[in-house]
């Protein structure tokens, strides 16, 4: 990671002592948060795996190259880690100061989807297509840009030891912040995401050790604002019942109930050790729709069985578990923000997209970090390990 | 927390970490549980599920056995018609989901569009019929009426017509051979219903969704005989229905072949002979109801008296088995069932039941000989037998003196069995007997010659008849009590005196009860199928065998033959020695008897012809007439209801079926050339390599021909004496034999 700018001709000496200085108590590599790293890597390559297995068959879709998603899922991969090594590189505070740019090219994007540059997919305006079939999200970077803010603002006048909790003031600046991009995605719409940015608030808030109140009177104001849809009936009975359909597929049986169904009968079918790769009956007949983005899951229960699709979840347990380590080691409320705003994010998704194939979570698309198909998830996520990453080796030496 | 004093911050930050940190792992804790749960808990049944979700069967059904009379003519068989289908996966591929393609489809095959597309949508809770309740990757039938014009449109432009295909298939028909009918002996199909696949789904032969199933007569007997077995194919497909697996495929089986033991041609002269007979009846005038008589059912049995087997059986009114085919019409279906129907799919040879009058006297004479009276012992037949203040009346007050068992059964004499049923129900402890002390070999015997039970014939659905003994009326006293005491009045009419006799006593066999018993009236119900068997037996030695129309079932390749031999049932409680007199007495019926004024002239030396006439009366309705007859080799029964006498009714028509199997012309001469069946059908129709049974053609109507050959048959001329000439009602029970004794006792040497 360090780089080797300069080569000795020499085979001992100075070579000798640059890899010691690498594995050096306190050096950088030293200090990197390797299970993360391992984790993420490994769900990163599970998941190319089954994306290829979901994919080698569908032509429709694969332009008639069965490799076609498996080589892009590892150029993102690749991609991410550059963009890791990148961040650990200027470190979080560096991008501290660079928060009002991000943030600012961020919500351009964001803004830029609503425009007819936009591209509609399933329902939701969320894309930037570019020429040469590339396209981002530009809501997953907005992720990123609300958690690095909130933590700008929340922790700027803890940090510089003026008071021990962020004012009302700073909340609501904070808030502030965080409202525009929410309302912008909630236009696309995107709910799924727009759920994810809410529980990341959560995260952050509850992390910056801002007031109880606002914290309770978030989540209050969040359940009246569900009980109002559905008393005022803002969305119609079919709009109710495909978000119910996750528990009772006969709601939507030819939408989002056949979607569930398939997915729990493909990960039912699974039973301890799977088909086998490559040998899943549902994933082979195509059953389950985007099976290689919001339903990856499914391949690995069907085609790894309780083994597989229990590792990754273990693996979802090993990133979530550092990460809380890395939130509560941080010496600053700053770097203790950033990672719970992490945590929050990760936990969300993972929950609800295998709660979701596993029939306990109302069907909405997000993707499952590190694991799904899709390149713009797969950057922001890495980012945001490189953001755990700097954090955790940023941080002064206890002595 | 090791390091709050180094990170400085403060402990409610440091707590709220934890909780996160709590919350997340018991998040992923959820999902591991969860997941635990659909995999190892429930993983058997999902598997199941995504084994019926990828694996598709497309059935290909096998051809229904056909059903053949005696001489291998087909009495059902299937027939080629035009089917034209629509394969719904293939409709879905087109954009408007096939909907064009329907409607095209409608105007060459002259049908609304609309009609046409709701029979290809998929039943389900919320979709009213017509629609297609089978599997959706079975092609779904529109019509099997297209013409070979409409069809030739179609498939010259498959292109134009993707997903619709128009292919001959075997439809099921009765073939009706020399117009007989066979109707209710045949059955019908109709298709499978949802509780039967579930039903028969782990049995060894499951149903499938396209599946029709016998549902009546020999059709639902030897279901599955008949049915073969259908070819499956199996695909693996995928979401959209393309096949992506391998396909394993059964082939189709055909059904077997039942050959049965009816002769097409006897069949008809019976069917014929029973209508004629009932359309005869009808023209005749009865004096007690003062109208004409109503015949409005009736039944005929020809069965082989050494064997069981049944040549013909017809049952009146009926109705042509073919509305059944290609699916009934509501209105056709309430005709035949509907409450103003004369429920013609009634087989009223085995579902029929009436009180047996005078026939029943063959069982009371085996009980008066099993009860220990001698055969020629003088029994007095006396005009009446007063019992009790009730005077039982022997037709016209007849008195023939002192006669033995056998004469008293040629004459019908009435008192000889009320005397005899009197004394046993005295001997047996009068109105209340001690317990276990009555003998009852009056209804015992009757149980003995299998009354009162199925005759274990095969067709389903029998009826059992009854025996009105002590346990039958205990049970139906007990059922009845409640109404009758409350409906019940002593003074009141000839009903309300009957409920109160019957509430203060009915659970007890009383004096008058046994002694109607004994004459086969009161509350004897037998079925046509009964009286076949017991005089069958009465014919053959002693031997009741186990009605059988089935005779063989041959495969459809014509390689294996699975035959239906006689099984005999039981052997009548009576020794020869009484056989032999039951028999000359029953000779004498026809013919000197109460039957003779039906059988002037017939070859009685050549043929020998028994005989038993009986009348039942039904309160409130005119009487049944019964003749139950038999020759070396047949029993003949035939009943119709509502038509008077026995002999009256059906002795003509019982004749003319003997003269047709024997083939006796109108002069009494014998022409074995026109004899249909002389001797049993013993052998099996003969089958082709290919397993094609050979037939002979039946052409012309068999009952036409063997009525020519009546023509100047004495006794069937039009100066015969009325068959049905009544007696003036006089309220007594008594009446019903009188009209045929008037002629015959008159003739008869006392």
């Amino acid at each position: 990671m360090t780089g080797a700018n300069s080569f000795s001709v020499s085979r001992y000496g100075p070579e000798r002592a640059r890899w010691t200085r690498i594995f050096a108590r306190d050096s950088l590599t030293r200090r990197l948060d390797w299970p993360i790293l391992c984790a993420a890597v490994a769900l990163s390559l599970m998941g190319s795996l089954l994306v290829y297995s979901a994919t080698r068959n569908r032509t429709e879709i694969n332009q008639g190259d069965p490799y076609y998603f498996l080589i892009r899922h590892l150029m993102n991969l690749g991609i991410g880690l550059a963009l890791m090594i990148g961040t650990i590189w200027l470190g979080h505070r560096a991008l501290r100061n660079a928060v009002p740019i991000l943030y600012g090219v961020s919500l351009f994007g964001v803004l830029l989807v609503l425009t007819p540059l936009g591209a509609t997919i399933n329902g939701s305006r969320n894309w930037i297509v570019f020429g040469g079939g590339f396209s981002l999200q530009p809501a997953e970077f907005v992720k990123i840009t609300i958690i690095l803010g909130m933590a700008m603002i929340l922790a700027a006048r803890v940090d510089a030891g003026d008071k021990p909790y962020p004012d009302h003031r700073t909340v609501l600046q904070s808030l502030g912040l965080a409202a525009v991009p929410i309302l912008i995605v909630l236009l696309m719409p995107d709910l799924g995401t727009v759920l994810a940015m809410v529980s990341i608030i959560l995260g952050v808030l509850l992390a910056s050790g801002a007031s109880n109140r606002w914290i309770f009177g978030l989540l209050t104001a969040g359940v009246i604002g569900c009980v109002a849809i559905w008393q005022l009936h803002i969305l119609d009975e079919y709009q109710i019942n495909r978000f119910a359909a996750f528990a009772n597929p006969d709601l939507d049986p030819a939408g989002v109930g056949y979607n569930t169904n398939q997915a729990r009968i493909a990960i039912g079918s699974g039973g301890l050790t799977g088909a086998g790769l490559f040998h899943g009956s549902q994933t082979t007949g195509q059953f389950v729709p985007e099976q290689q983005t919001d339903f990856v899951f499914t391949v690995a229960g069907e085609e790894l069985g309780f083994v597989g699709a229990g590792l990754i979840i273990f693996l979802l347990g090993v990133v979530l578990w550092r990460a809380c380590r890395i939130a509560r080691d941080s010496t600053e409320l700053y770097g203790t923000i950033v990672a719970a705003g992490i945590v929050a994010w990760f936990a969300f998704q993972a929950f609800e997209n295998i709660g979701m194939t596993l029939g306990i979570m109302p069907v909405t698309g997000l993707p499952l970090p590190f694991v799904s198909y899709g390149g713009s998830s797969m950057f922001a996520v890495w980012v945001a390990v490189g953001l755990l990453q700097s954090i955790k080796v940023q941080r002064p030496m206890s002595a | 927390m090791t390091n709050i004093p180094e990170t400085g911050r403060t402990p409610r930050v440091q707590i709220r970490l934890v909780v996160i940190q709590i919350l997340v792992l018991s998040l992923l804790g959820t999902l591991g549980g969860r997941l635990w749960y659909l995999q190892i808990r429930e993983g058997a049944q999902y598997q199941k599920e995504a084994s019926g979700n990828h694996v598709q069967q497309v059935v290909d059904p096998a051809v229904r056995g056909d059903i053949l009379d005696a001489r291998g003519v087909p009495l059902a068989d299937n027939e080629t018609r035009l089917v034209v289908s629509a394969s719904r996966t293939d409709l879905l591929k087109q954009k408007d989901d096939g909907k064009a393609v329907l409607t095209k489809l409608a105007g060459v095959l002259a049908l609304k569009p609309e009609d046409v597309i709701q029979k290809v949508r998929l039943c389900d809770a919320k979709t009213p019929q017509p629609c297609w309740n089978g599997s959706p990757y079975q092609p779904i039938p529109i019509t099997d009426e297209a013409t070979p014009k409409q069809a030739l449109q179609i498939r010259e432009r498959s292109e134009d017509f993707p997903g619709i295909t128009a292919e001959p298939e075997a439809v099921r028909r009765y073939a009706g051979p020399g117009k007989s009918n066979t109707a209710q002996v045949l059955g019908y199909l109709s298709p499978v219903t949802d509780a039967e696949i579930q039903k028969a789904k782990d049995t060894d032969s499951p149903y499938l969704r396209s599946d029709m199933v016998g549902r009546s007569g020999l059709e639902r007997q030897y279901d599955k005989e008949l049915r073969g077995k259908a070819g499956v194919t199996r695909y693996e497909v995928d979401n959209l229905g393309r096949v992506i697996g391998k396909a394993k495929s059964d082939a189709a089986e055909s059904g077997s072949n039942l050959v049965t033991s009816i002769d097409s041609r006897v069949q008809r002269v019976a069917e014929y002979e029973l209508d004629k007979a009932m359309k005869a009846a009808r023209t005749q005038y009865d004096k007690i109801t003062g109208e004409n008589y109503k015949a409005d059912s009736g039944a005929v049995i020809v069965m082989e008296a050494k064997t069981g087997r049944i040549v013909a059986m017809a049952s009146a009114p009926t109705y042509d088995p073919n509305v059944w085919v290609g699916g009934i019409s509501a209105k056709d279906y309430k005709a035949l069932t509907g409450k103003d129907s004369d429920y013609p799919l009634l087989n009223r040879a085995i579902q029929g039941q009436a009180a047996p009058g005078s026939t029943f006297k063959v069982v009371s004479t085996a009980a008066a000989v099993n009860a220990g009276y001698v055969w020629d012992g003088g029994y007095p037949c006396t005009s009446s037998y007063s019992v009790g203040g009730q005077v039982f009346k022997n037709f016209e007050g007849e008195n023939f003196g002192p006669i033995s068992l056998g004469r008293a059964l040629e004459v019908s004499c009435d008192t000889v069995f009320y005397g005899l049923a009197d004394r046993e129900w005295k001997k047996d402890g009068g109105i209340n007997p001690k317990k276990g002390e009555p003998k009852d070999y009056f209804f015992k015997t009757a149980h003995q010659f299998g009354l009162g039970k199925e005759t274990g014939i095969d067709l389903p659905n029998e009826v059992t008849g009854r025996v009105p003994d002590r346990q039958w009326k205990l049970n139906y006293w007990k059922a009845n009590k409640d109404a009758w005491c409350k409906s019940g009045k002593k003074d009141g009419s000839y009903v309300e005196k009957i409920a109160y006799e019957n509430c203060l006593e009915g659970n007890k066999m009383r004096e008058g009860d046994e002694i109607n018993y004994s004459i086969g009236q009161g509350d004897t119900l037998v079925t046509p199928i009964q009286e076949a068997m017991i005089y069958g037996a009465v014919a053959n030695g002693g031997t009741e065998y186990y009605p059988t129309i089935g005779k063989a079932i041959i495969s459809a390749d014509g390689r294996t033959v699975q035959e239906i031999k006689p099984r005999v049932q039981r052997k009548l409680p009576v020794t020869q020695a009484t056989l032999k007199g039951m028999d000359d007495a029953f000779a004498g019926v026809i013919t000197r008897g109460t039957a003779a004024w039906k059988f002037g002239g017939w070859p009685q030396n050549k043929i020998p012809l028994h005989g038993k006439t009986g009348t039942a009366e039904v309160y409130g309705k005119q009487t049944t007439g019964w003749l139950a007859t038999y020759s070396k080799d047949y029993s003949v029964i035939m009943t119709i209801s509502q038509a008077g006498t026995g002999s009256g009714s059906a002795g003509e028509a019982v004749r003319n079926i003997y003269s047709a199997l024997y083939g006796v012309q109108g002069d009494g001469s014998i022409d074995k050339k026109k004899a249909l069946l002389p001797k049993p059908q013993t052998g099996l129709p003969k089958v082709r390599p290919d397993g094609t049974i050979i037939n002979p053609k039946v052409s012309g109507d068999p009952a036409k021909d063997a009525e020519k050959a009546q023509e100047n048959n004495p006794s069937n001329g039009d100066d015969q004496q009325p068959a049905t000439t009544a007696s003036p009602g006089t309220g007594n029970r008594n009446t019903r034999r009188r009209p045929h004794r008037r002629r015959g006792s008159r003739r008869m040497p006392s």
